[in-house]
Formats: structure tokens, C-alpha cells, sequence
């Protein structure tokens, strides 16, 4: 039924086309009546994109490894670059998470912005059909497009609406990902003109690189998707842009923009860089090593909300690129997995800060104490995604954490045995965390005074626990889709590497 | 059947927990508890049934094949394939007994004890969901089924703890706990890898079956089943308070007295003990892995008792004498006496959580009063209390006549030294004497308990003392059930467990054979056999010495200074670990912190380059929009880069 629509297309580009609506209909004036009426917009364009995503999930053949929904226009064809979507199992999942969590910033951000509400709810959507676009390109030129564009609203969220340091931190958001990017359009370009086509698909069929190539090429990408992941030593812009954005931001940052390096690794490093993956691989190992441990041991001792969970969530994205290069089966699934849980859990743990944030305008753990008391729902809501950033059994975090370590003790066993410290030292921050804020005696008058959650942060955060327990529960719904595909990665890659 | 034993108390914390305020206090106890004991019922039927099954084929039928329910598929990943199931076995239908029992009693006596607190809902849902979480532990078909019981007891063990949250203290224990468990889980977790990676599969039907197969392998140069059980014993470690991760169990006592009935003595701490017992017919192609049980529990059954000795606080008394109780278990199971380690674990829980919830009835009347040292003489206050006490310390103490009856420890203890002795293996024979030597320490801190409690004279507050009150029947009720299992448990169970019925009763859960360790413990010297009950009553002896006339116990304490010193300050574990890992952790943390992020990393990178380019960029105006104009152009740049390499380079 959906296989004549432009389903992806349609996705990716209505968010925009609901952006241009607001920007014509609100119109320039900063009065409560056109910011009601841009976020009520913005609220209804992408739950319906949410809802209209959500054909992808059905329509998906989980039976395939080849991309679905493709549509292909030649766009230049002069130099044979053409408009490609389609995605796979490993890309559909991406597509549904951003599609999820626009709806959820935007209505996060319902009360906490108040100046230039048109032009914050415009950015989001604008970056919800680049999100959106970055998992769905299929031609290296667009994705190169969607992938970068994708920071210039970030900046805008983070530059405009951010905190007191937003200009530090945007800066160096900058700073970090413009090298990234400039090494990758180099490489990007070298494997144009080899492969002679920007076509990925084309690309991961046909593309022969000599070993030596490769390394340069790899490292280039690897630039880039490590930055973005972010890993280890390369991480430091990360804590800075969450603490500094608005909780939406951080919802969005967190919840998807980290996922475009991981993404980025499994679309490109592997399929076009076997070898070099293969070659690279303890280098990968040992930066993930240390980024458990170390962002493990910084997130202990933070003072800061927003910071602490900024660390664990590059303690967490390490278990997704370890998992990446234990190159099989599990290790791949767990990943994605990872990313999948992480992108729900970790903007569930932004908007939980965001709650308290919104009432006291403090992150500083030490301000809290005692909200057990005052704030009973969301003291419950706080602690199951508190257990699922920990791994707990019968929640997401587990089935990521558990298959990236099943997959990787086939690989590599030192690996497995280092990062498995993340769960001794994820679970002392955390709950520490958790402690700090929620348990304790209620001293603070400003505690004292706080309200419970309200009905719109309900809506946005029990959907979200039951996604957490479902993940967690019944995942294979989710793991039949990748199937196919990291079934098929897996096997060209040890083809490319073997024979 | 099955499924309803398992998850009647998952929808009874359900109800209660997503019913809130919408339900009374009083209507959220009832219906926890009725589903309990509906659950009770149901496993009480599944026992005989697994029995009357088990007995009618008789022991030459060998292994019986165990009863499964599928539920569900959790998840599958290439080759990986895991279901949730229940596994029912004589193991799982004894443990079902064990949790169900226990839980409904304290499930009913918690009406009573947490009587005028306003956070009975949130208590009695924790109850119930971690007598859930401890069934899926003992039902589960595989391993990382049995590791989500084992997660979720451990979750559910964190939030009773700290069920007192504005109790600092309380915070701390409870964060001890889980993170404690947590490096026990840690070897868990790779232990599951491990049995993966060479088996292929984590169900243990395919483990058992393949266990064959895994002789010859080698795992990193070991050993593979070595490798594998001494993973896999790292967390029962965690989880059962072994020496070296015991030090979150005592502090768990900051949790309401109930909770260290059901969690810290009767079951989840008992988890190990059951997962060694699962895992027995690996266990049982390691002899390395079994003499690191033996000698671990036999250690920790003499560490426990010293320490047992010199504590004030009547909670921690038992708390400590818990962990001895598990060394036991864990040294039976070491000589390969898994169905004497059982039996233990069985009797254990009937006449621990009676102790506990005796000392709750204790604490109780005299509000909330843990120190024994303002206690004393209030035996005539509470006399059913203190009957019960005397009847749980008995069972402790494994006191009887030999031949004519006995308190449950008197038969499940005697097992498991027995078996020890039957060893005649080094490891045997510590454990042997060293459980000797703790079972005089375990006579002596009980009857230390009781006297110090009930007896002498009152040392505390008046006041407390003239309103000192027996407790209600919803506690009194609970406690006479427990009796009842603490005095006639171990007579009944005994053939079962570790007689000659044994093989036909277990039918094949755990691993045994017709030469094995029970059968030369039947034939131990006799001073064997009765030298833990001569023990037993010297200890008791001792107490009164000490204890009975007057106390001596501080003049003791001088005599012996040194040793009194390091048992009652627990050995100094937690100043060690604190000194060596927690310190260190946070000054690393730090360290990389300021040191690594903000001064290396920051400092060579995006802020080296910052203040050069600050200067310039203080000037323009809205400095955020000039970097996104800046990043635009930049983008810009690179499309044109693109465009025009390859207009010149393909010539077009």
C-alpha cells in the first residue's frame, strides 16, 4: 500500500515544509499568542511525521537485507550524483528514533522556552528532516549534506537558547566537528573518484581499495564519527554542549545526534574500509577501553546533572563502538541495541533533569535531596531509567550491553573484561546520582516547594518507560529487523577480510 | 500452575504499585499478601507433585526430565537464541517452597511491624516484586534468565535497604549492596560469555548436555570449566556475602527488619548457594573450582562467627552468623554434598527468618531499640517472642538427641560437616575443622544473643522498658508458621535431602552418583558425627559462663584485646576497600577530570586555539551566530571544493 509513496521523502521533508508553515504563519512577532500558536504547530507536524514513520516499521520486510523505500532521482547527473534514499535494518531504526524524539523536544520545550519560541520550534523541525535525511541518504554527497547541515540548528539551539557559558560551548562543538568534517570530505571526495560514483550502495558492491588506502581513508571517516560518537580523547566538547544546551537540545543530542557516528561506522568504515577496520581494530579496542574507564571514574566525582550524565553517556557509547568491531553477529546487534536504548534512556535521563531543571533553574546535584518526598512519580519515572542506563536486566540497557559483550568476548576477551568494569563503576555513578537527588533528608525549602510531574511531562516520559521495558522484555521485534542486514554486513565484511 | 506461582506476585505488585493512592494502605497489604499465599498454595501442590512424581519412578528412572513452560522469546541474534521459560526441577520446586513461604509470612507480618509507617503501599509492592524476581531466579531454564532474577533480587534488595531514603545511612547501605553485587555480577556476566562462546547456547540442558565436550577445551590457557565455574562463583560470592564481598550484608540491616527476614537470610542470599547447586554438574568436572568453593566458604564460616561474637547491634549478631550459615552451604557444596548444602539452605530459611523476624518483634516492642546493650531481662515482657527466639536458636545451634529428634540445623549442620569430614581431602578437612570451630562460635553468639536480651537486667531507657509490649497475632501468627519449619524441617526433610531417597528425590537436578561424598558422610567415625552437637552445646555452656551470671564479656574483651579488637571492627574490610578502591576511584576521577579533560586535552586543543582566536572574535557582536555563519561558510567552501575538483578532474 505505502510501496507507490515517496515514503521517506515525505518524512524527511514534511518536518520543513511544517517549518516554512510556521515561519509564514506565525510571522515575526515574540508575543504569547504566536508562540502558542508555533508550538501547538510544530507539536502537531511532527507528531504526524512521528505517526506517518511509523508505516516504515510496518511496511518493513524484515526477510531482506537490500534497502527499502528506495527512491532515486538523478539530482546532477553530470557527475553521476543522483537523489538516493532508502534505508535497511541497520537505518530504519534511526529514522524512527529521530521521528520519536522531535515530537518529545518539542513538547519538553513547551514552558521552558519563552523568547523567540518561532524560531526555536522552526530549528527543530529543520533538524528533524536532517536527522532524518542523515539515516536515509544513500548518495555520499547527500548524506554529506544532511550529516553536516544537521549542526547548524544544533548551534542555533545551543547558541540561542543555551546557558550562561552557550558561547564556550557551541565554539568548541565547532571547533571539534568542523576538523572531523573536513577530513571526511577529503576522504569522502578520494572515494568518489575511485569508486567513480557517490552512489552507497554502488559503492559497498564495487569499491576495491588497496590496504594502504584504506588506513588513510578509515582514519578520515574515523575522524569524523569519532567526534561525533564521541569517543575518547575527543569527547571533551560533549559535556560542555549538553550542560550549556536546552533540555530538548540535549534530548536530541543525546538521543540522536550521537548515533549518526555509530551509524557512520556501520554505513561506511566497515562496509567500504575492511580491511583497515580489521587493521584498526586495537586502536578502536583501546579508546574504548579507556573511555569506559575514564568517563566512568570523571562522571563519579561531577557536580553537575547534565555533566555527569554527559560522561556516561561516553562510557556508553564506547560498548557501541567496541561491539561495532567484534565484527558479528551480536556484537553489531548489540550496538545498534545500544544506540537504540541509550538514544531513549539517556534523553529520558536529560528530560528527568530538565523537570527539576524547569522548577529550581539549578543542575547542581548538591541543591537536591529529599524530591523522593515531594516528587513521587517522578522519583519512580527517575529510577527505571536511572536502572536501564545501569544495564538492569528486563530493560533496554541490558540487551545492548549484553550482546556488544557476547558478541565481543568472541573477539577480543581482554576487551570484554576491561569494559565489563563499566558495570561495576556505571552503576556507582548512577546510583549516586540517584541518591544525591532523589533519597536523603528533605532540608532544601526549595525541594520542600516542588510540585509533581504534570500531565504534559507525564505524556512525554511513561511512553517512554514503556519503551524501556518493551526493549527490554520483547526486543525481538526490533532485532528481527536488523537481522537481515547485519547479517549481510557481517558476511561481506569477513568475506572482504578473508578472502 | 507454574506460571501463576511465578507471577501471582508480579501482578500483585503491579496492582498495588500502579494503583497507588488510588488503594488504602490497608487494601494494598491484603491483596500483596493474598496473592502471596495463593502462590504459596500453588507451590505447595507443585512441590508434592514434583515429588509423588519423582518418588513414583523411583531412583532407577536416574534423570527426570524437568517440567518447561515457554512464555516467550526473549531475543535472538545470529546463533544466539533465548527464550524465557520456567525450568521446573526438585531444585526449583524446593526453592519454590523456600521463597513462597517465607515471603507470605513476612508478607503478613509486615502488616503488623509497619504499622503506622506511611510507606506500606511502596513496601509491600517491593515485597512482592522481589519475591517475583527471586522466583524467576529459582525457575529460570538458562542463564541469563537466572541473571535477570538475580539483577532484579538485587534491585529490589537496593530499594528495600533504602526504604527509610531520608536515612542517610540507609542510602549508603543500599548503594553498597548493589555496587558490592555488582562486582560479583561482573564475574557472573563473563561467566555466561564464557559458556556461550564454547557451548553455543546459555539454556542448561545444552550446557549439561555439552558439559562433556567441554573437558579437553581451554579458555585463555585454563582450564574451560574451570574458567567458567570460577566466574560463575564470583557472583554467587557477591550475592551470598562470601568473605572478601560480604561487607554490603551486614550494613543491608538498614533496611526494616522483614526484609532481612525474607532477603538477607531466607532467600536471595541463598542464590549462590542455589546457582552453584544449578551449575553442579560443571562444578563437578572442575576439582579446582570445587576446592576454591570449599575453601572460600569454609573461611567465611569462621570469618562470620568471629565477628558474629562481638557485635552489639542484635540484627547484625544474625546478619554475620547469616554469612556463616552460607559458608556452610558453600563448603558443602564444595565436597560435592550439594543435597546436604540444600538442605541447609531449606532448613536455614525457616529458622533464620524466624530469628529475624523474632529479633523484629524485639525491636519492635521496645522502639526501635537495636542495641543489645540497653536491652536485658525482657524475656517476662514479650515471653512468646522469646520462645520463638529460644526454639530459632535451638535449630541454629543444630541441637538434638541424636537418634531421637532434632532441631532442623542439628540434621542439615551435622550433613554438611559430615560431608566435609568424608572429604579426606585438604579442602575437606579445613572446612571440617574450621566449621567445627565456627558451629562452638555459632552456639555461643546465639545463646550470647539471647541472654543479653532477655535476660539479666534491663540496661535501657525505663520508659521503653514499662511500655515494652508482646506483639500482635498478625506477628505472633507468622512466627509460630516458622517454628514450626525450624523444628520439624530438618527430621522430615532429612531422608529427601540426604538420605537414601535422595536420588529419587532430586532425579537428577543436581549432580550425584551412588559413590559420591553423602555416601561416605553416612559413614563417618561416630565422634564425627556427634562432634558438632558437643560443640554446640559447649558454646552454649560458654555463653551462660560468660553471660549468665553477671558479664564478663568486657573483661573477656581486655583478656583477649587484640582479637577483640579486629573481630568487632568486622576485620577492618570496609576501612581496607575504602583505602584501596573507593579513595583511589574518586582521586583518579578527579584527576582525569581537571587534569586530563580540562588541562591536556581542552588545553592542547578547542582552548589552545581559543585564545588566539578569542581576541578577534570578542569583537563581533552576537559572537554564536558568527561562528554558525563561520561553520556555514566553511560548509560552503567544502561543497564548492567538491563541485569545482571534480569540474577540472573529470573535465567537465
Amino acid at each position: 500500500m505505502f510501496d507507490t509513496w515517496p515514503l521517506l521523502s515525505l518524512i524527511t521533508f514534511l518536518p520543513l515544509l511544517g517549518a516554512v508553515l510556521i515561519l509564514v504563519l506565525v510571522g515575526g512577532k515574540d508575543d504569547e499568542g504566536s508562540a502558542t500558536t508555533a508550538r501547538i504547530l510544530a507539536l502537531w507536524i511532527s507528531g504526524f511525521t512521528f505517526v506517518i514513520s511509523l508505516a516504515l516499521w510496518i511496511g518493513f520486510d524484515r526477510g531482506t537485507a537490500d534497502y527499502q523505500f528506495v527512491e532515486k532521482v538523478a539530482w546532477i547527473p553530470a557527475l553521476d550524483i543522483s537523489y538516493h534514499m532508502g534505508v535497511d535494518g541497520i537505518s530504519v531504526l534511526f529514522v524512527l528514533l529521530s521521528t520519536l524524539l522531535t515530537p518529545a523536544a518539542i513538547l519538553a520545550s513547551w514552558d521552558a522556552i519563552k523568547t523567540r519560541v518561532r524560531d526555536y520550534m522552526v530549528a527543530f523541525l529543520v533538524l528533524e528532516t536532517l536527522m532524518v535525511g542523515t539515516f536515509s541518504a544513500l548518495d555520499l554527497f547527500l548524506f554529506y549534506i544532511f550529516f553536516e547541515a544537521v549542526l547548524i540548528p544544533m548551534f542555533l539551539i545551543i547558541g540561542i537558547w543555551g546557558g550562561e557559558n552557550r558561547v564556550y560551548a557551541s565554539y568548541k562543538f565547532f571547533l571539534y566537528t568542523l576538523l572531523g568534517s573536513i577530513l571526511m570530505l577529503v576522504a569522502m571526495l578520494v572515494v568518489y573518484r575511485v569508486g567513480g560514483t557517490s552512489d552507497i550502495p554502488t559503492l559497498h558492491q564495487n569499491l576495491e581499495l588497496a590496504a594502504n588506502v584504506q588506513i588513510w581513508l578509515w582514519l578520515a571517516f574515523f575522524a569524523s564519527f569519532a567526534v561525533k560518537i564521541p569517543m575518547w580523547p575527543v569527547h571533551t566538547w560533549l559535556p560542555d554542549a549538553h550542560v550549556q544546551a536546552p533540555t530538548a537540545g540535549s534530548v536530541i543530542l543525546a538521543g540522536v545526534l550521537l548515533k549518526m557516528g555509530g551509524y557512520g561506522f556501520l554505513r561506511f568504515s566497515l562496509p567500504l574500509f575492511p580491511d583497515a577496520s580489521l587493521a584498526l581494530s586495537p586502536l578502536v579496542f583501546g579508546l574504548s577501553i579507556v573511555a569506559v574507564v575514564y568517563a566512568s571514574l570523571v562522571a563519579l566525582v561531577q557536580k553537575d546533572m547534565k555533566k555527569l550524565i554527559a560522561y556516561s553517556s561516553v562510557g556508553h557509547m564506547a560498548f557501541v563502538t567496541a561491539g561495532i568491531w567484534a565484527f558479528n553477529h551480536q556484537g553489531i546487534d548489540g550496538a545498534i541495541f545500544q544506540m537504540l536504548s541509550h538514544g531513549i534512556v539517556s534523553a529520558a535521563l536529560f528530560l528527568c533533569v530538565g523537570v527539576v531543571y524547569d522548577r529550581l533553574h539549578t543542575r547542581e546535584i548538591a541543591a537536591y535531596g529529599g524530591v523522593a518526598e515531594t516528587m513521587p512519580h517522578y522519583a519512580i519515572a527517575f529510577m527505571i531509567f536511572m536502572l536501564a542506563s545501569v544495564g538492569l536486566p528486563g530493560t533496554s540497557g541490558f540487551i545492548g550491553e549484553f550482546l556488544v559483550l557476547v558478541g565481543l568476548f568472541q573477539t577480543s576477551i581482554f576487551t570484554t573484561a576491561c569494559l565489563a568494569t563499566g558495570l561495576i563503576l556505571g552503576a556507582t555513578y548512577m546510583l549516586w546520582l540517584y541518591r544525591q537527588v532523589i533519597f536523603g533528608a528533605l532540608t532544601s525549602d526549595n525541594v520542600k516547594a516542588l510540585l509533581d510531574l504534570e500531565l504534559r511531562e507525564k505524556i512525554i516520559l511513561y511512553p517512554l518507560i514503556v519503551l524501556v521495558f518493551w526493549m527490554g522484555i520483547y526486543p525481538k521485534p526490533i532485532l528481527d529487523i536488523t537481522s537481515a542486514s547485519v547479517a549481510n554486513l557481517v558476511q561481506t565484511f569477513q568475506a572482504a577480510v578473508g578472502g | 500452575m507454574y506460571f501463576a506461582i511465578v507471577f501471582l506476585p508480579l501482578f500483585g505488585a503491579l496492582i498495588t504499585g500502579l494503583g497507588g493512592k488510588r488503594l488504602s494502605m490497608r487494601a494494598a497489604q491484603v491483596i500483596t499478601s493474598s496473592f502471596l499465599v495463593a502462590a504459596a498454595i500453588l507451590a505447595t501442590y507443585a512441590f508434592i507433585g514434583v515429588v509423588q512424581h519423582n518418588m513414583a519412578a523411583g531412583e532407577g528412572h536416574g534423570a527426570i526430565e524437568p517440567i518447561k513452560v515457554q512464555l516467550l522469546t526473549w531475543f535472538s541474534s545470529g546463533d544466539f537464541k533465548l527464550d524465557w521459560a520456567l525450568r521446573i526441577d526438585t531444585l526449583s520446586a524446593v526453592m519454590f517452597i523456600v521463597v513462597t513461604y517465607v515471603s507470605s509470612v513476612v508478607h503478613i507480618y509486615s502488616i503488623g511491624y509497619m504499622e503506622g509507617d506511611q510507606g506500606v503501599r511502596r513496601f509491600h509492592t517491593y515485597l512482592s516484586l522481589f519475591t517475583f524476581a527471586m522466583l524467576m531466579l529459582v525457575s529460570s531454564d538458562n542463564l541469563v534468565q537466572l541473571f535477570f532474577g538475580w539483577e532484579g533480587v538485587g534491585v529490589c534488595s537496593y530499594l528495600l535497604i533504602g526504604y527509610y531514603y531520608h536515612k542517610d545511612s540507609a542510602n549508603q547501605a543500599a548503594m553498597k549492596a548493589f555496587i558490592v553485587n555488582r562486582v560479583g555480577d561482573f564475574g557472573f556476566a563473563l561467566g555466561i560469555f564464557a559458556t556461550f562462546l564454547l557451548v553455543g547456547s546459555v539454556d542448561f540442558d545444552v550446557i549439561f548436555h555439552g558439559a562433556e565436550g567441554l573437558k579437553e577445551q581451554s579458555l585463555m590457557g585454563f582450564d574451560a570449566v574451570t574458567v567458567i565455574c570460577l566466574l560463575l562463583f564470583i557472583g554467587a560470592m557477591g550475592k551470598s556475602a562470601q568473605l572478601g564481598l560480604h561487607t554490603w550484608l551486614p550494613d543491608a540491616m538498614e533496611g526494616p527488619t522483614p526484609v532481612s527476614a525474607l532477603i538477607h537470610a531466607a532467600t536471595m542470599v541463598t542464590a549462590g548457594v542455589f546457582l552453584v547447586c544449578r551449575m553442579s554438574p560443571l562444578f563437578e568436572m572442575s576439582p579446582f573450582a570445587s576446592d576454591v568453593v570449599t575453601y572460600v566458604g569454609a573461611a567465611t564460616a569462621l570469618f562470620a562467627a568471629t565477628v558474629g561474637m562481638t557485635q552489639f547491634d542484635i540484627k547484625r549478631v544474625i546478619a554475620y552468623s547469616t554469612c556463616s550459615q552460607l559458608g556452610y552451604m558453600f563448603f558443602a557444596a564444595g565436597v560435592g554434598a550439594y543435597g546436604g548444602a540444600m538442605f541447609h539452605l531449606m532448613t536455614h530459611a525457616f529458622f533464620k527468618a524466624l530469628l529475624f523476624l523474632g529479633a523484629g518483634s524485639v525491636i519492635h516492642a521496645l522502639h526501635h531499640e537495636q542495641d543489645m546493650r540497653k536491652m536485658g531481662g525482657i524475656w517476662r515482657k514479650i515471653p512468646i517472642t522469646y520462645t520463638y527466639m529460644v526454639i530459632g536458636s535451638l535449630a541454629l545451634a543444630g541441637v538434638g538427641i541424636p537418634g531421637v529428634f532434632g532441631f532442623a540445623g542439628f540434621y542439615s549442620k551435622d550433613a554438611i560437616l559430615e560431608s566435609a569430614y568424608a572429604a579426606h581431602s585438604l579442602a575437606g578437612n579445613t572446612a571440617f575443622w574450621f566449621g567445627i570451630i565456627a558451629a562452638f562460635m555459632t552456639a555461643f553468639y546465639s545463646w550470647r544473643l539471647l541472654l543479653l536480651t532477655f535476660h539479666g537486667t534491663y540496661r535501657g531507657d525505663k520508659h521503653t522498658f514499662d511500655h515494652a509490649h508482646e506483639s500482635p497475632a498478625v506477628m505472633i501468627v507468622p512466627l509460630a508458621l516458622l517454628a514450626l519449619g525450624a523444628i520439624f524441617a530438618g527430621l522430615y526433610a532429612y531422608e529427601w535431602f540426604f538420605g537414601h531417597d535422595r536420588f529419587a528425590f532430586f532425579a537428577g537436578a543436581i549432580a550425584q552418583d551412588h559413590h559420591d561424598i553423602v555416601d561416605k558422610a553416612h559413614h563417618v567415625p561416630e565422634w564425627v558425627k556427634l562432634a558438632p552437637l558437643v560443640v554446640g552445646l559447649a558454646g552454649i555452656a560458654t555463653a551462660y559462663l560468660v553471660y549468665g551470671f553477671g558479664n564478663l564479656g568486657p573483661m573477656l574483651s581486655k583478656m583477649f584485646m587484640p582479637l577483640d579488637v579486629l573481630f568487632r571492627n568486622k576485620w577492618f574490610f570496609d576501612e581496607i576497600y575504602d583505602a584501596i578502591f573507593v579513595r583511589p576511584a574518586l582521586a583518579i576521577g578527579r584527576f582525569f577530570w581537571q587534569v586530563g579533560d580540562i588541562k591536556i586535552i581542552d588545553g592542547l586543543g578547542p582552548n589552545g586555539i581559543a585564545g588566539r582566536i578569542a581576541a578577534g572574535a570578542r569583537q563581533i557582536a552576537r559572537l554564536q551566530t558568527g561562528y554558525i555563519y563561520h561553520y556555514a561558510f566553511a560548509m560552503l567552501i567544502g561543497v564548492v571544493v567538491f563541485a569545482t575538483y571534480y569540474l577540472l578532474v573529470v573535465g567537465l
